[in-house]
């Protein structure tokens, strides 16, 4: 069943500010077997000029499409999550995420498009903390596996 | 916050060595713990063959994150990296035994750009497969 285009260009908000914090950092790192210490040791990410440890790159999928869980989750836009797979991921970084950064997400709906037989879903997330700071930009495909057809 | 690679002594063309990064099923029940990320595609077998899979098959943000160890490793600081984007062209197929699968990664220095940044391309592949393409990322050099 192809997707609702009606969803295109609807907005939604984090629920509440992610709190970032070294102990999350260093879990994830471990679990893409990273030992960086910048990630790992807060004064080995001082050394480096850091205020605390970074994320690493890939560290906003953990927290940049919290609130837009319930809107795929939405009956009426008619995705099968069984049928999902991951097509495309990109950041756009103004600075490293920090533990003690405490960010919200404004996440669109930037595209709905059938590829073949798959339906294509677009997601555009803007991190930024809460006081106003821009940290990153996020963009998320996911591929409905058949759902176009 | 700096990266440890000079963008002087960088080339256009210039290769980065490939590196090797294993994923077992226990990585992907790690990664899956740490990241939120708990679709049964990536752990459970049954499920995973049931919607059409020949197998359980990597988190392409586990793939992903390999890219991304490649790149800050060869930068020498995560704070260089200011753009880092991928497409998932195809799976990473772990079987349920204590090898579980390799990605190779290796990079090359695509285009030098104002501001001391470069483009670095990066080919990651498990098996006979390319796992992704269009994995591109920008770095700030010193």
């Amino acid at each position: 069943m192809p997707l609702n285009r009606d969803f295109v260009g609807r907005t939604y908000e984090s629920s509440a500010p992610y709190e970032v914090s070294r102990v999350k950092i260093s879990e994830f790192a471990t679990a893409i077997g990273d030992s960086n210490p910048i990630y790992h040791d807060r004064r080995a990410a001082v050394a480096a000029g850091h205020p605390d440890v970074v994320a690493p790159p890939t560290f906003p999928i953990v927290f940049s499409l919290f609130g837009t869980g319930d809107a795929l989750a939405d009956p009426d836009l008619g995705l099968n999550f069984a049928m999902v797979v991951h097509g495309e991921q990109r950041f756009e970084y103004e600075r490293p995420i920090h533990a003690g950064d405490e960010l919200v997400c404004t996440s669109t709906v930037a595209e709905i498009r059938s590829v073949g037989r798959n339906e294509f879903l677009t997601l555009r997330s803007d991190v930024s903390t809460t006081s106003g700071e821009l940290v990153c930009r996020t963009y998320n495909i996911i591929v409905e596996r058949g759902g176009a057809a | 916050m700096a990266a440890t690679v000079k963008y002087d002594e960088v080339e256009t063309g210039q290769e980065i060595p490939a590196a090797e990064y294993r994923v077992r099923r226990v990585d992907l029940v790690r990664y899956a713990g740490a990241s939120g990320d708990f679709n049964p595609i990536h752990w459970n077998e049954r499920h995973a063959k049931a919607v059409g899979l020949p197998d359980v098959i990597a988190h392409g943000m586990y793939t992903m994150a390999q890219g991304g160890r490649f790149v800050t490793d060869w930068a020498g600081d995560p704070g260089a990296v200011v753009e880092y984007g991928v497409r998932f062209s195809s799976m990473v197929v772990v079987p349920d035994d204590d090898n579980g699968a390799t990605i190779t990664i290796s990079g090359v220095v695509e285009d030098k750009r104002e501001d001391k940044r470069v483009v670095v391309a990066l080919t990651a592949r498990s098996g006979d497969a390319r796992v992704l393409s269009k994995a591109r990322a920008v770095v700030q050099l010193s």
